[in-house]
């Protein structure tokens, strides 16, 4: 076979691989979304399911999905934040630094069933905070730092050395050239990189399932301390619990959980691009 | 690279003024033999080579405009050109006091002389030697000889004063003599400023290789 | 006479085990332009690091000897590295003004060290930029992105925001080795300018360049200071042979 009729069959299986690739993603989407669609109505995202589950809407597990992840944003973002700082610009190389990178690595490594078995021992019942939103946070929180760490290390390393100088030789001290320079041009990074593993945080069933999810709960908390709905787990149970229900109603919930998800993620790439154009002028 | 490039702009240059001093050797030479010969003749060929010679400065002035601009020469190089520059300068004045010289011997067109000459083929042989060892001198940069030869210049003033004296003399005894006794201390004197440019010579030399001004014209 | 600005008594600078200044003695006065000069590596960018001791970012970075700004020693223990900064100002080789607006890169240093007058805020940023010869260029636009400046404007930029602490010394590390020609002169143009009233100390690897704008001339050969002296002598008629050699490009 000649090397060009070689280049020729490499050139299409690899894109023919891509193209599979793409065609899995449009064939689940479409299922989901052309199935859950029509179920989108007013009164499936306003109101509190009925008739056990079977009928009404999902508005417990919305608003309950966003209580996490508000919760895991307020836990994780400043303490991946500051490891993040610490580990770029205070720590110097040396073993206790790689151990720690090493530890975040693993962390990233560990399947969320295990996290939840973790936020189960650990939060709910040693901390006796119970199954709630406190718990099931703190869960996510620890699932997503790893993430969180290692996209605002690089966003930090990303900050040219040159302003770091500059704002020190103009006798900065080294914490207000952090303040003042370093994280607010890491800001756009650190943000973007949050936020993608936010979306993965918010469609995470099992870290939450022994820690905050309730699995039928027609009202909303009352404190951080309660049970609340989710979305991921609210589908898992229609599906799977409840043999009777509407097709419509796990398949609108699966959309809704899909655009909360595909809406952060479009939220990151807008941000990433605004930032880099304020950057250009 | 940039330094083989500058020695090799640098040697064309140097060459460029051993072959004007070259000329002027000549000419002093021929200027003074074209004098004890009563060749008018002679002294007309050595001033039609004053114009190469003026040509040849203009050149090597050219050539250190072009290295200065170009090249940024710094230290010893800026110094090399600066020498090489001002010596061609002197040479070129030399070689004008040589045709001085040859303009006197066509004005006494072949008169017989008053007497035999002594000191002024004495004075020119030094001024020959001067111009030789200084050139020497440059090109080895060599401080010892240019001190040397700035010294015979004390002979050539020697000579002159003598041969001014010697002049006068004779014109206040012989008033028809006074023409050519003038003519000749003509020749003497532009002998003497000769002399004078050769220790510029010199102290181009001193500065060239020491960085340092010295006053050996005294 | 000249006083004496700057000072260094046998001072030597090793980064672990490399030894990177040895025993620097040199001396440099007020309102003078001295130029460090000599191929990479030289140790010259390290020198100049002492002064504002911008060498403590550094970690393995140790300085023994003597180096005096003024009466203080620089390397005292007890010397407050802040302080030190605001009279001694540097600028760097590639212009690395903050993403933020004209103004506000001017008014940063002001502002961190407790300014809040808006009054005088303005009247800083304004004589800084004058003092770097860019006020005419930005005066309409001190609002807009620092970043969309040109290349040598910039620089001078950079050169505004370190002279709105009212510094009494300038480092400057090779600071039009990013620019063109024309922002070069200008950059040059306004060291000449910024003489009078500052004390300035500029590497460059330009060797035109330190013997257009300098007073005093520094060799630096790794890690030894083979000769300092006056600008003109040292680029007409050095004492040193590896000095002559470095200058005349027949170095190595």
């Amino acid at each position: 076979m000649s090397p060009k009729t070689q280049e020729k069959i490499a050139f299409h299986v690899l894109r023919a691989m891509t193209a599979l690739i793409v065609l899995c993603l449009a064939v689940v989407l479409w299922d989901l979304f052309s199935k859950g669609f029509p179920a989108l109505t007013w009164e499936f995202i306003t109101e509190n399911p009925k008739k056990g589950m079977t009928a009404g809407g999902i508005f417990p597990a919305i608003v309950g999905t966003f209580y996490l992840i508000v919760g895991t944003v307020l836990f994780a973002l400043p303490v991946g934040v500051m490891t993040a700082v610490y580990l770029v610009e205070y720590a110097r190389e040396s073993w206790v630094t790689r151990v720690i990178r090493l530890a975040v690595v693993n962390l990233a490594g560990v399947p969320s069933v295990v996290f939840g078995l973790f936020g189960l021992g650990f939060f709910v019942l040693f901390l006796n905070f119970g199954a709630s939103i406190l718990a099931g946070s703190l869960t996510l929180a620890l699932m997503v730092l790893p993430v969180i760490i290692t996209t605002s290390e690089e966003a930090l390393r990303a900050v040219p050395n040159g302003f770091r100088e500059a704002s020190l030789a103009l006798g900065a001290t080294k914490l207000q050239t952090i303040l003042f320079i370093v994280l607010p041009n890491a800001l756009p990074g650190i943000m973007t990189g949050s936020i993608l593993g936010l979306a993965r945080a918010a469609g995470e069933t099992a870290p939450i399932l022994l820690t905050a999810a309730a699995f039928f709960l027609p009202r909303l908390p009352n404190s951080i301390f309660d049970q609340v709905m989710a979305l991921p787990y609210h589908l898992y149970v229609i599906a799977t619990q409840v043999p009777n229900a509407d097709e419509k109603i796990p398949y609108g919930t699966a959309t809704v959980l899909m655009l909360l998800v595909l809406g952060l993620n479009l939220a990151a790439v807008l941000l990433r691009s605004y930032f880099r154009r304020l950057r250009k002028v | 690279m940039h330094c083989i490039e500058m020695d090799h702009l640098l040697k064309n240059l140097q060459h460029d003024l051993l072959r004007m001093g070259a000329m002027v050797e000549e000419a002093i030479y021929n200027g003074v033999q074209s004098l004890v010969k009563r060749d008018a003749e002679l002294a007309s060929t050595v001033l039609d080579g004053d114009e190469k010679i003026n040509q040849l400065q203009l050149e090597i002035e050219d050539r250190c405009i072009k290295l200065i601009a170009t090249q940024q020469p710094m230290a010893k190089d800026l110094r090399k050109i600066s020498a090489t520059w001002r010596i061609s300068v002197d040479l070129e004045r030399m070689a004008d006091n040589v045709g001085d010289i040859c303009k006197a011997v066509i004005r006494l067109n072949g008169q017989a002389y008053l007497k035999p000459f002594e000191h002024i083929p004495q004075m020119a042989d030094l001024c020959q030697k001067m111009v030789k060892d200084g050139l020497d001198a440059y090109i080895n940069e060599d401080v010892a000889l240019a001190v040397q030869m700035s010294e015979m210049d004390h002979q050539v003033d020697t000579l002159y004063r003598e041969i001014f004296k010697d002049l006068m003399e004779m014109m206040s005894a012989n008033s028809n003599v006074v023409n050519q006794g003038n003519q000749l201390i003509f020749i003497a004197r532009f002998l003497e400023r000769f002399g004078d440019h050769a220790t510029n010579i010199a102290e181009s030399v001193v500065y060239l290789v020491t960085g340092q001004r010295k006053d050996l014209n005294k | 006479m000249i006083r004496t600005k700057i000072s260094a008594e046998n001072l030597n600078l090793f980064y672990g085990d490399f030894h990177a200044l040895k025993d620097i003695n040199i001396s440099m006065g007020e309102r003078q332009v001295t130029a460090l000069i000599g191929p990479s590596g030289c140790g010259k960018s390290t020198f100049l690091r002492c002064l504002n001791r911008m060498n403590d970012i550094i970690p393995t970075c140790r300085v023994q000897g003597k180096l005096m700004f003024e009466d203080s020693e620089i390397y005292h223990p007890d010397t407050d590295v802040v302080a030190l900064r605001k009279r001694v100002g540097m600028v760097f080789q590639a212009p690395n003004p903050f993403p933020k607006s004209v103004y506000e890169n001017v008014a940063y240093a002001p502002k961190l060290h407790g300014l809040k007058d808006k009054a005088r805020l303005d009247e800083i940023v304004e004589t800084s930029l004058r003092q770097a010869a860019l006020w005419d260029e930005v005066k309409d636009r001190l609002h807009k992105p620092a970043l969309g400046l040109s290349g040598g404007q910039q620089q001078r930029l950079c050169i505004a925001r370190a002279l709105a602490i009212q510094p009494e010394v300038l480092l400057m590390d090779e600071p039009t080795s990013a620019l063109d020609p024309i922002s070069t002169l200008k950059i040059e143009e306004l060291i000449r300018e910024l003489k009078q009233y500052y004390t300035i100390v500029i590497v460059t690897h330009n060797m035109q360049q330190a013997a257009r704008i300098s007073d005093k001339t520094a060799f630096f050969l790794v890690g030894d200071l083979v000769e300092f002296d006056d600008t003109e002598v040292i680029f007409t008629n050095p004492k040193d042979q590896r000095t002559e050699d470095y200058i005349t490009g027949r170095f190595g």
